[in-house]
């Protein structure tokens, strides 16, 4: 800390601030550091895109499964062990042919924890968060995914009652895959619907 | 792995390697994690619902992006801000306490935590 440049609340005084805030807390008995550790730990080892990959390879090679996802997502969610944190008002959102659904929070950036982690820097964003509302396709273009005239785009918008995840469409020649190997094609991008899912061959 | 030199390069793939979800880390910065591990700490012990923290983080953000103000955004700054908030409403730390806080740590001699 000898820049002397930081401007006020620089990313060194808020290191600083926040391990005042940390102290006072345990000083106060409200929390146990051990705590902390343990739900930072949760949250970079634990949880993330991986779960939602899970989800999705279910839906694809089970209907059943799908029909409960779609009609129910905390429930379908609970039947894998997923849940908790940010997972109870999550709905499930099936990219079809003639839809592509994308997902944002305008207001600032809830994300269904339990099966995509914690957002992205990008999905936090104040030019991602303004602009896919306004103009979907050109974002979705510049995020590589350009999607033809007659798909009709919805953008939801999360908020404090609903969580969204897109369940994307299955790529072709993917037949013969297991649930590991269909997992492992799913990204987190494809979950928040500003990508496709690719296939083996897809390079 | 125990002799490795300090120094060594960080490991990206290996089982020492950093947190990452499709190439990017879950945290910038140390004291973003703890910062959300605290928060979620005190929602966990019951301190307030989570819709109170959001509504103030909607808050932190929004007057950040109406102002503008010099330097970079930075997300977490907004949550801190959400943070402190929430905890001076709720009674649970005051501003001034934890202006002093950060005041002492900041006179603190380096070195003082090794």
């Amino acid at each position: 800390m000898s820049g002397g440049h930081d401007h006020a609340h620089g990313a060194s005084d808020l290191a600083l601030r926040v391990e005042a805030l940390e102290a006072l807390l345990v000083e106060k008995g409200l929390v146990d550091p051990a705590v902390v550790d343990e739900i930072v730990r949760h949250y970079e080892e634990d949880v993330g895109p991986m779960n939602g990959a899970r989800v999705v390879a279910r839906a694809w090679t089970d209907p059943a499964y799908k029909r409960r996802l779609l009609d129910d997502g905390p429930a379908a969610l609970a039947e894998l062990g997923f849940g908790g944190d940010e997972g109870s008002h999550l709905r499930v959102l099936e990219n079809t042919p003639a839809v592509h659904n994308v997902v944002v929070c305008t207001l600032c950036s809830c994300y269904p924890w339990p099966v995509l982690g914690l957002p992205p820097a990008w999905y936090k964003s104040p030019a991602y968060r303004s602009r896919i509302v306004r103009e979907p396709r050109t974002v979705l273009a510049e995020m590589g995914l350009e999607l033809p005239a007659e798909v009709e785009v919805r953008v939801w918008d999360s908020s404090a009652e609903v969580r969204y995840l897109v369940l994307p469409a299955r790529p072709d020649g993917t037949e013969s895959l297991g649930l590991d190997d269909l997992a492992a094609l799913v990204t987190r991008d494809a979950m928040i619907g500003v990508a496709k899912v690719r296939g083996p061959s897809d390079g | 792995m125990a002799d490795e030199p300090p120094t060594a390069a960080l490991d990206v793939e290996g089982p020492a390697a950093p947190p990452r979800r499709n190439g990017e880390l879950v945290f910038e910065a140390p004291w973003e994690s703890r910062l959300f591990g605290l928060t979620l700490s005190l929602h966990r012990a019951g301190l307030f619902e989570w819709e109170e923290f959001r509504r103030r983080l909607i808050e932190a953000i929004g007057t950040w992006e109406r102002s503008r103000p010099s330097g970079e955004w930075s997300y977490y700054r907004c949550w801190a801000q959400a943070f402190e908030h929430l905890l001076a409403d709720r009674d649970l730390c005051a501003p001034g306490e934890l202006e002093a806080k950060t005041t002492a740590f900041a006179s603190r001699p380096a070195g003082h935590d090794h």
